[in-house]
């Protein structure tokens, strides 16, 4: 049907005489938007324009999608503006020509249709999308560090306003098919077994864009206004983004500001400014940062774990959440502790959990039904994994797991969330030791994303890969820890942590101290983190853990758990609290010293770090800043503690370790490892 | 019987039942035959989607509720081939459920069956009248604003007075008497007086008092509602109740003249009581312990306005087709709808009422009171309408087990003027 072979595109010309376009990327589940892909794209739209076709629609032939947006392994290879520019001007004719065809043009779009493929359907005279809850329309290339440059920023606040497309693009938000409707980013939103037909009919009908007579939210887009505007779009984004950490958006204001009353010098402008972003350390940083993700969802993905039921031992804190978010994710989950009244609390939280993820009341009656309260451990018999969660002593866990190892089908998993005692001390009296894994779930459940699977001496490679597929299967991300104490996460943090608690009884004070953290990248800084998780908890690991990793903890701290100041828990810790929020907790900029109080906190986290490689806690550099970035919110920007070492390269940070070992002490002394690095 | 298979029970589980209090109750009837069934099902080695169908006895299903049973059916999890009906014969729903899985089990149809009631009275709705409905339907195919002004002019406030739901659900309308009226027909008839209601009434709660302390009600499980509050007891029973305190209160279905009050009647009660009926091919496949087996089941018709007398014609044939003497009976239940329509149908036990009024020429002997109802009953209770037969049948087997003894009768009446009556036994 048409004159030249494409590889990624198939046509059909139907009753209608509309044309309609199948994009299929070749050899992969997913479109995206490479470099040949857009070249074929270019030909077939010169070819379209000589056929003169009466409508076109485009539509995805994958499963799981329309178009998932470029094709990011390129951006890799961007290393400077000027390739940039080439890459994105490429993007930007291509979706021109779409918009320059002279007759109706449509995208159907069914699951994920972002960044790229959202822009590729702006172009387009009209938008369809299939409302089953997997559609996701949006723009969400600020989370990669850079803004959208096929036209987005110009097509979108055209569309729906400078107010809300700016929001959501300075957000990254992607929304679902209801609301993609109601911003006006599609046309209709229709049932599966209508994509097809409402497509034809927007094809040959069109459709009326209901305006607002008096809109004034378009005033925000009137020139006189743009100055007022971008002031406040500033503002707002400010509260949540650091400038220097995130240029992004900050870069995404300006063009808006400098050029929305331009759109032809606004498109030129849009791809100079993507190509500076993309071609800088933090784009390409955040761009690591999206593979790391991608690989630690293979791990998940590697041994599809393909039990349905989750048995949970000690309905507590971590225990109830780990619960909640089984049945979450679809797991029948039966939770066991001692009395019923001790089940209530993690009953409510899940209800909670359930209305605030799913919003549908059927989805969320569903997932209630699935949450099972189980005093007498019924559901031991036929989970296909047991979770052990309750508190950390020794001989009531080896107490349960005799009992689970009684009652369990024999190729159940077996796995604790200990976070302090080695599994090896618990396997010993098991008659089957091998089955054994650690399953360590960060608190709160509901928002951490990382889960430590943790290999003890005697752990099986089978019990291994049924808990990391498990941990895909609850849409967590895995990676595989050497049992030791504090595993890898808690074991960079403690000193960390520990080195701003001992500042504070240097009199140093706490918001100066968390400050110089986020700062450098941190999501919150030591003191703020030691607050929220409960000032007897740092106090238990620093007392457990302190041998280990050179920690000492300052009798002043001490006393203050003595005396009940627990953090956020008990109203008071190093700050005070008032109503979930502590008082007093932004510290001054580039205070006097912040330098040396940044050095000491970062020094004592990469060393660790470093320590922890050394040691085989993990596998490889990139696991570990996969697993301290999604772990701890380590400063995606920066890639990862690994990758910030090799970025300054190693032999700095063992120059200035010493000097501070010098004039702090041993803790500072570079480990073995910095050899390595 | 011929051709019949026998018909096991090896499971069963009841929710606390939980007064209407006014408001609508933390459950809706799905949610608590959901709790009940997935205790039971947890506990079983086979899986939901193995049960051949589930059978659920409901009389006033709520919103979102249309053909319950099937939708208990998917909500516990047995996947979309396990089949599902609902069974509606008013206050004999539960039992009639468990008798529709007895029959399926029986014909060789069906191999396990999960079958009892649920009942959520505390949902019950309001309904408006259909000339409300109707006005509502015009308005709303009135095109031109004229038509629309004409219809409403045409609204009266009566159209949204409401009807009650729970009250219409307890009045028969065929002879036009609330189910306590029948109540005060038989306490007219047998020449009961409130004393006597009452001292029945306090002796229900002391009962179950004691049974709550001692522990026996097993089949009871704890539920939980989505604030996360537990529920483990029956919140109708009265420590306190005395006959003092029963005396005090009014009549409330004979305003003024009657006996018949709040506190001599069964409560208004949410709850949800099933079983596991099992044919003897699933109990060998499935590996499964038995706790007894559903003998035979009697339906029998009585005078509406009477209706409270349906136990004493159901028992009667009962007995009468299976040989059996009372005394070869070791205990009893007759649900307590009303105290005084217990202690009619005990009045009604006699030889002459079974012939008259029963056409039964040998008379089966007396029944011993104190092996009736002996943990406590609906007065105490409560009686969810469809749960109350699945409650009774669980009940028995549990009683039996406890005190080692053998046979078991189990008895309701019906608004509407039936009666029903199942024979269970141990092993």
């Amino acid at each position: 049907m048409f004159n030249n072979v494409y590889k990624n595109f198939k046509g059909e010309i139907d009753t209608d005489k509309i044309l309609w376009v199948s994009i299929d990327r070749e050899n992969s589940a997913t479109n995206t938007l490479a470099r040949e892909v857009l070249e074929e794209l270019s030909l077939l739209l010169d070819e379209i324009a000589e056929m003169k076709p009466r409508a076109v629609i485009f539509i995805s032939a994958k499963k799981n999608g329309f178009i998932a947006g470029a094709d990011i392994n390129e951006f890799l290879k961007v290393t400077d503006p000027d390739s940039g520019y080439e890459l994105i001007k490429r993007g930007q004719d291509v979706f021109d020509k779409i918009e320059a065809l002279p007759f109706n043009t449509v995208a159907a779009i069914h699951g994920f249709c972002v960044g790229g493929g959202m822009e590729l359907s702006l172009a387009c005279s009209y938008r369809v999308v299939d409302n089953s809850p997997s559609a996701r329309l949006g723009l969400p290339e600020v989370k990669l560090g850079i803004h959208p440059g096929f036209g987005g920023t110009v097509r979108m606040t055209k569309l729906i306003g400078s107010l809300k497309g700016m929001e959501l693009m300075l957000g990254g938000r992607v929304v679902n098919a209801k609301d993609a409707k109601r911003f006006g980013i599609v046309d209709m939103a229709v049932p599966s077994r209508h994509l097809k037909a409402s497509a034809r009919q927007l094809a040959i009908k069109g459709y009326r864009r209901k305006k607002k007579r008096f809109d004034w939210r378009r005033f925000a887009d009137m020139d006189i206004f743009r100055t007022y505007t971008a002031r406040m779009f500033r503002k707002k984004t400010a509260e949540k983004i650091n400038k220097e950490h995130y240029p992004a958006p900050f870069a995404m204001i300006n063009l808006w500001e400098k050029y929305f009353g331009n759109p032809k010098r606004m498109y030129v402008e849009e791809a100079r400014s993507v190509a500076h972003l993309m071609s800088g350390n933090i784009a390409q940083n955040l761009v690591r940062v999206f593979f790391l993700q991608e690989r630690l969802k293979g791990i998940g993905k590697a041994n599809r774990f393909t039990g349905k039921r989750l048995h949970v031992i000690g309905a507590g804190a971590m225990g109830g959440d780990i619960a909640a978010w089984g049945a979450l994710k679809g797991f029948s989950v039966t939770l066991q502790d001692r009395e019923a009244k001790f089940i209530a609390p993690a009953v409510k939280r899940a209800n909670a959990l359930f209305a605030k993820k799913l919003k549908d009341r059927r989805a969320i009656q569903e997932a209630s039904d699935r949450f099972i309260p189980d005093v007498e451990g019924h559901g031991l018999a036929k989970a296909d994994i047991i979770i052990e969660a309750v508190f950390e002593d020794l001989a009531v866990k080896r107490e349960i797991f005799a009992e689970i190892e009684k009652r369990a089908k024999p190729d159940t998993v077996i796995a604790t969330n200990t976070s302090s005692i080695p599994l090896e001390q618990i396997a010993e009296t098991m008659t089957s030791g091998e089955r054994l894994v650690g399953i360590h779930f960060f608190n709160p459940v509901a928002m951490m994303q990382l889960v430590e699977v943790v290999r003890g001496e005697s752990t099986s490679e089978d019990a291994l890969n049924k808990a990391t597929g498990f941990v895909g299967a609850i849409g967590k991300l895995a990676i595989v820890v050497k049992s030791s104490p504090g595993f890898l996460v808690n074991r960079i943090l403690m000193p960390y942590m520990m080195e701003g608690v001992l500042m504070v009884s240097e009199k140093i004070s706490p918001n100066r101290i968390d400050r110089a953290a986020t700062d450098f990248g941190m999501p919150m800084g030591p003191i703020l983190l030691a607050d929220t998780v409960g000032l007897d908890i740092c106090l238990h690991v620093a007392d457990m853990y302190g041998e280990d990793l050179n920690i000492t903890v300052p009798d002043s701290f001490r006393k203050m758990v003595e005396k009940g100041k627990l953090g956020k828990k008990s109203g008071e810790g190093f700050y005070k609290w008032k109503d979930g929020r502590a008082q007093d907790s932004k510290g001054p900029a580039q205070s006097r010293g912040y330098l040396d109080i940044q050095e000491r906190l970062m020094l004592r986290y990469l060393n660790e770090a470093a320590a922890s490689l050394g040691d085989g806690i993990i596998e490889d550099g990139d696991l570990l800043d996969g697993g301290m970035i999604f772990g701890t919110g380590f400063a995606p920007f920066k890639g990862g503690p690994v990758n910030y070492i090799k970025t300054l390269g190693a032999n700095y940070f063992v120059e200035r370790l010493t000097v501070l070992a010098e004039k702090y002490g041993e803790r500072f002394k570079p480990d073995e490892a910095w050899k390595d690095l | 019987m011929e051709g019949l298979r026998e018909v096991f029970v090896v499971d069963g589980a009841r929710t606390p039942f939980l007064k209407a209090k006014g408001h609508a109750g933390p459950f809706k009837a799905g949610d608590l035959a959901v709790q009940a069934g997935r205790a039971i099902l947890n506990r079983q080695p086979f899986e939901p989607s193995d049960l051949d169908e589930v059978i659920i006895g409901c009389v006033k299903e709520g919103l979102d509720e249309t053909s319950i049973g099937r939708i208990i059916a998917l909500r516990l999890g047995c996947g979309k081939k396990v089949t599902g009906f609902t069974v509606n014969r008013n206050c004999g729903s539960g039992m009639q459920a468990i008798d529709s899985g007895w029959n399926n089990i029986a014909t060789g149809r069906a191999d396990l069956v999960l079958a009892g009631g649920t009942e959520a009275m505390s949902h019950a709705p309001l309904f408006f009248e259909q000339a409300f409905a109707d006005w509502l339907s015009d308005y709303m195919r009135a095109k031109t604003a004229v038509a629309k002004i004409k219809k409403i002019l045409a609204f009266r406030l009566k159209f949204i007075k409401p009807i009650i739901g729970l009250i219409n659900g307890l009045t028969d309308p065929v002879v036009g008497l609330s189910m306590g009226q029948t109540t005060e027909n038989l306490a007219y008839r047998f020449k009961i007086t409130r004393n006597e209601m009452d001292s029945f009434s306090v002796n229900s709660h002391a009962k179950l008092v004691t049974a709550q302390k001692e522990g026996h009600i097993e089949e009871l499980i704890e539920i939980f509602d989505a604030k996360g509050n537990l529920y483990d007891f029956d919140d109708g029973v009265r420590p306190d109740s005395s006959v003092d305190r029963l005396g005090k209160l009014k009549p409330v279905f004979d305003p003024g003249v009657g006996l018949v009050t709040a506190g001599n009647s069964a409560q208004v009660t949410d709850g949800s009581a099933l079983v596991l009926l099992a044919s003897s091919d699933a109990v060998k496949k499935h590996g499964l312990k038995t706790i007894g087996r559903v003998v035979d089941t009697e339906w029998a018709g009585c005078d509406p306005a009477q209706m409270g007398l349906g136990p004493t014609h159901a028992m009667a044939p009962l007995l009468d087709r299976n040989g059996l003497k009372t005394s070869d009976v070791d205990y009893w239940e007759i649900n307590e709808a009303f105290a005084g329509q217990v202690i009619a149908c005990l009045r009604a036990w006699n030889g002459d009422y079974f012939k008259e009024e029963m056409g039964i020429e040998n008379f089966p002997g007396d029944i011993d009171i104190e092996k009736l109802n002996i943990d406590g009953g609906a007065v105490a209770l409560g009686h969810p309408v469809g749960a109350t037969g699945g409650r009774l049948v669980i009940h028995m087997l549990k009683i039996l087990e406890r005190t080692g003894k053998k046979r078991g009768v189990v008895s309701l009446c019906i608004g509407g003027g039936q009666g029903g009556a199942m024979l269970v036994e141990r092993d």
